[in-house]
């Protein structure tokens, strides 16, 4: 008989939670004959689990770190879980975050044949489990196997349309790239234990590094789960898996997935190693900063919706990257108040992140699975065929944009007022630094918001761009259905929770990074902030108030409504759009995705590889191409794929195919054996 | 309960910024026309036009979408907001700590993005071209902006922009080579923003070169009245940013209610001052091609991070 008590554990209770996500994969298995109650039945009950997980990990944001020891793995080698604010606050966002999709999920693959939502609903609940598990590891072996599970059950999911070609290679490039990375955090929790034998967190914890291996400790960490975050140049499978999975899987990947990195990055870096060096904080914010531009400019390079999206998830992993960097360079010269809210600012951050991308991700599915579009040049005029959706839509690009007063907004703010602590740093260099990375992520939330203008604008304003399309037909395409509704309604309304209320948030990271970093925030800072204003360090320095603003830029608005409906008629006559005095104008005419990204490749063409065909004056029959490719492929995967080859192509000497060589490599390898090791 | 003067104050602050905005529109149209050579039209003709327009029948394409009929008066709600928060006459804005200087950059990113998505709702070529023009001037002017803010917000070491008034303005005076460098920075970001000379040309229609009258060509009567006062409080509040943050002596500080009119007078100088030069400079140069724009901007946020630079380097 188990006690309510034990239950409402936290630990237990999360335990619980992700063991019900992978009795509910299970039983996905079961009803094979009925897939309506698969869906209806599955996904709802896992986003009730998801709820109940975000639930558990509020509450251990709030209690003392509690541990557990499962009886399972390898002899003399068993789980060990344990959960602490940091892990409570990343638990929460899977939970919450994954409601929504799920409850989407349940909508979006009506139309799948039954053998196919079998799979889809076993990976899609082991990858939620193996991602809280990632969370609840308190060793490498754990960790280790949570993590690959993660990439596998997610590489399946990647290749749900396998027998497409183009989605195989785009699955293998993520397997390969998330191997990469695995190995170097296998590697450097083998740095980081140095010969204990004991691989459980806290033997790590308690590891003393000398600075060498400490930074080569920090190098591999930032590498590999930089790997899974997608940072530059390790970002080229973003844009290749996510387009390739299911809209509700891209939305977990891009959402969820890349901030177990996040997780993983934190966890291993100010918890394992410890001791954080403003040299650390240096190279994450340079890498950051150029992750954040590069992202953005490749986003708006882009006209498939789902791959804009991807590049977007490289331009916020950046910015998250920035924050941290900053938490670091800061707790590295001894101000772990101003690294505190550094931090902060990158949590915050990432939790924004995972609502409005996972929402927006959301919403390029409906979009898909309405029209069957997913080419921004195609689409137009969806506002009218899908009202809801296009609303929804529009509340995820005005917070990724970073608009006041929804959740972008606010944690760009935080970090911005990060960037402002530099004052108090000696370094003089560091110091005029810090601002200049404030400036790149001010470039890049204006470029985010020129790019979400460009596809909001092209996808759901103006006229259908292809005539033949079926969407521009009467009556053709549909609203997203009831259940994909409800999971967007529940992210877009965490859109604004988030951004209304960031000072009740605020105090759960600062107790999350205060157990991290050592110190909370300024006393000033926490008694100032009621729910209703945000105040990072003091009252005087800054404070913003986004429910005020919300409130008086919504009263100003409705009074101006009311004012001119008042004092002046309402009259309105409906017309054609002025045509400029030339009558012909077809929907062709307006702006493509392409057209619309113009500017940028005029300003920033050095960055693009770009490949333009311009027709001459005198062709009758012209045609415009433009092709434009990533630059990092051939700077940095090609030279190491062909240095692979050839490192291959020459221990593939070894090969002789004779049995006699072969023994006589065992007989050299026994005798150097004997000679060195005896 | 302390705050009732304050509050009457905001919004009496905000009410005169709405209603004043549109005198200095017709200030600097009037001084433009003297310098060049024109006979002027009223000063009053900007309140004149704004009536013309609200009593006409509105015309509106059939395609549109509610957010082309919201955009008008969302537009209007973010420059009555930016106005509130802007202290023009006295530094004691009650509403000013809800939103600092980054929020304030935000409103105006948020009344941008509104007016790029309207302009592309008809489906016409010139309201796209228009949208992508105008995110193109706010992506290259917004960092700028907010360098310049940042250089005055680490001189007084606060983002608020009352609190930052209050400190320069109790400085000794003296040159300050960081505030210099933001000044100028400060005042091409404030030609861009505002669709002036030589980034765009509030007078033109010529179709090729028009950024921000591309993007409301849709828009007639009452909507195209509200998005051009919108327009005057915008350069109404930039130009009160300007003299908030680089010539902030006579304003009136908190609860001090006698240097009211001393304020008032201040104010009306240095806006006649300010509405003339921008006269003059939109007189003596000529409209950059679009693609001088990035420069001319990039310009600008080299200097506001020299000026930045510069305050780093005094400091130590």
């Amino acid at each position: 008989m188990i006690s309510l008590e034990v239950i409402s554990s936290p630990l237990t209770g999360s335990l619980l939670a992700v063991v019900s996500w992978l009795a509910i994969s299970a039983l996905a298995l079961i009803p094979a004959g009925n897939a309506f109650l698969a869906r209806r039945l599955a996904f709802p009950l896992s986003a009730l689990a998801g709820l109940a997980l975000a639930a558990f990990g509020l509450q251990a944001i709030w209690l003392a770190p509690q541990q557990m020891t499962l009886p399972l793995g390898l002899p003399d080698l068993p789980f060990h879980l344990r959960v602490d604010p940091l892990a409570g606050f990343f638990l929460m966002l899977l939970g919450s975050v994954s409601a929504g999709i799920s409850v989407y999920a349940g909508g979006y693959f009506r139309n799948e044949t039954s053998e196919r939502l079998i799979l889809i609903g076993l990976q899609y609940h082991v990858f939620l489990a193996s991602m809280a598990f990632v969370i609840l590891a308190d060793d490498a072996y754990l960790f280790m196997v949570a993590w690959e599970t993660m990439a596998l059950s997610s590489y399946f999911l990647v290749t749900t349309d396998h027998k497409l070609p183009a989605i195989r290679s785009a699955g293998f490039l993520y397997l390969l790239i998330a191997h990469l990375g695995a190995i170097a955090i296998l590697l450097c929790f083998g740095v980081m234990h140095g010969g204990h034998g004991d691989y459980s967190f806290d033997a790590l914890r308690a590891a003393e590094l000398t600075p060498l291996w400490a930074n080569v400790a920090f190098l591999l960490a930032f590498f590999g789960f930089g790997a899974k975050a997608g940072m530059i140049p390790l970002h080229a499978w973003l844009p290749e898996a996510h387009p390739a999975a299911p809209s509700p899987v891209s939305a977990l990947m891009s959402g969820i997935m890349l901030k177990t990195a996040i997780y993983g990055m934190v966890r291993v870096i100010y918890d394992l190693i410890g001791n954080v060096r403003w040299e650390w904080g240096m190279v994450v914010l340079a890498v950051g900063a150029g992750t954040t531009l590069f992202g953005v400019l490749y986003a708006l390079m882009q006209h498939d919706l789902k791959r804009l999206l991807a590049y977007h998830s490289v331009e916020n992993i950046g910015i998250i990257l920035l924050g941290l960097g900053m938490s670091m360079v800061f707790i590295g010269f001894g101000h772990p108040a101003a690294g505190t809210l550094g931090m902060i600012a990158a949590l915050y951050h990432t939790l924004n992140h995972a609502v409005f991308k996972g929402l927006l991700f959301l919403g390029a599915g409906s979009i898909l699975h309405s029209t069957g579009l997913r080419n921004l040049n195609d689409m137009g005029g969806l506002i009218r065929v899908m009202p809801k959706t296009a609303f929804y839509f529009l509340i995820g690009a005005l917070a990724i944009s970073a608009l006041p007063p929804l959740n972008g907004f606010v944690s760009e703010w935080l970090t911005f007022q990060a960037a402002l602590q530099a004052p108090i740093l000696q370094n003089g260099v560091v110091r005029s630094l810090l601002p200049l990375f404030a400036a790149t992520l001010a470039l890049a939330g204006a470029l985010t918001a020129m790019c979400f203008v460009k596809v909001y604008g092209i996808a759901f304003l103006g006229q259908p761009r292809s005539p033949h399309h079926p969407v521009s037909a009467p009556g053709a395409g549909h609203d997203a259905g009831g259940m994909e509704r409800y999971g967007m309604a529940w992210l877009a309304a965490g859109c604004f929770v988030l951004g209304l209320f960031p000072s009740s948030f605020l105090l759960m990271l600062n107790r999350v990074c205060a157990s991290l970093t050592g110190q909370s925030l300024t006393a000033d800072a926490l008694t100032g902030s009621s729910w209703l204003w945000l105040v990072p360090t003091s009252s005087e320095q800054a404070s913003y108030s986004p429910v005020i603003f919300l409130v008086v830029i919504v009263a100003v608005t409705l009074l101006t409504f009311l004012l001119v409906r008042r004092f002046y008629h309402g009259r309105v006559r409906l017309s054609d759009p002025w045509d400029c005095g030339f009558p012909e104008q077809t929907s062709r005419m307006q702006d493509t995705a392409d057209a619309f990204g113009q500017p940028i490749r005029h300003v920033f063409g050095p960055i693009y590889l770009m490949q333009r065909q311009m027709p001459a004056p005198d062709d009758p029959a012209p045609r415009f191409s433009l092709k434009i490719e990533d630059r990092h492929w051939y700077w940095v995967y090609l030279p190491v794929a062909r240095l692979a080859e050839y490192a291959s192509s020459k221990i593939a000497l070894l090969q002789q195919g004779r049995i006699s060589i072969y023994l006589l490599y065992s007989f050299l390898t026994l005798i150097a054996l004997l000679v060195f090791v005896r | 309960m302390t705050h009732i003067p304050g509050i009457a104050f905001q919004i009496l602050q905000s009410m005169f910024v709405v209603l004043a905005a549109p005198l200095l529109v017709g200030w600097v149209n009037q001084c433009r026309a003297w310098l060049q050579n024109r006979s002027a039209p009223s000063i009053l003709l900007p309140y004149y036009t704004l009536a013309k327009l609200f009593h006409k029948d509105a015309v509106i394409a059939r395609n549109a979408s509610p957010l082309f009929h919201l955009t008008p008066y969302v537009l209007f709600g973010c420059m009555w907001l930016a106005a509130g928060i802007v202290p023009v006459l006295a530094t004691d804005l009650p509403f000013a700590p809800a939103a600092d200087i980054i929020a304030l950059v935000g409103v105006f990113a948020l009344a941008r993005v509104f007016s790029a998505l309207a302009a592309m709702d008809i489906g016409t070529s010139f309201g796209g071209m228009g949208a992508r023009r105008e995110m193109l001037i706010g992506f290259l002017a917004e960092p700028a902006m907010l360098m310049t803010l940042f250089t005055a917000a680490f001189i007084s070491g606060s983002t608020q922009l009352t609190t930052i008034v209050e400190t320069l303005a109790h400085r000794e005076f003296a040159i300050y080579p960081s505030l210099a460098f933001a000044a100028v920075a400060f005042l091409m970001v404030l030609l861009a923003e505002n669709a002036r000379i030589p980034i765009d040309n509030p007078t033109t229609h010529l179709e090729l070169t028009m950024i921000h009258e591309a993007t409301i060509l849709e828009y007639s009567a009452r909507h195209l009245a509200l998005i051009e006062w919108a327009m005057a409080i915008k350069l109404f509040a930039y130009m009160t940013i300007g003299i908030a943050l680089f010539l902030p002596w006579g304003i009136a500080e908190a609860g001090n209610w006698a240097a009211l009119p001393l304020a008032f007078a201040a104010l009306a100088v240095k806006l006649v001052l300010a509405g003339a030069g921008l006269a003059l400079i939109e007189t003596v140069l000529a409209k950059l091609r679009l693609f001088l724009a990035p420069e001319f901007l990039s310009t600008a946020f080299l200097l506001a991070v020299l000026g930045m630079l510069t305050h780093f380097l005094l400091l130590t």
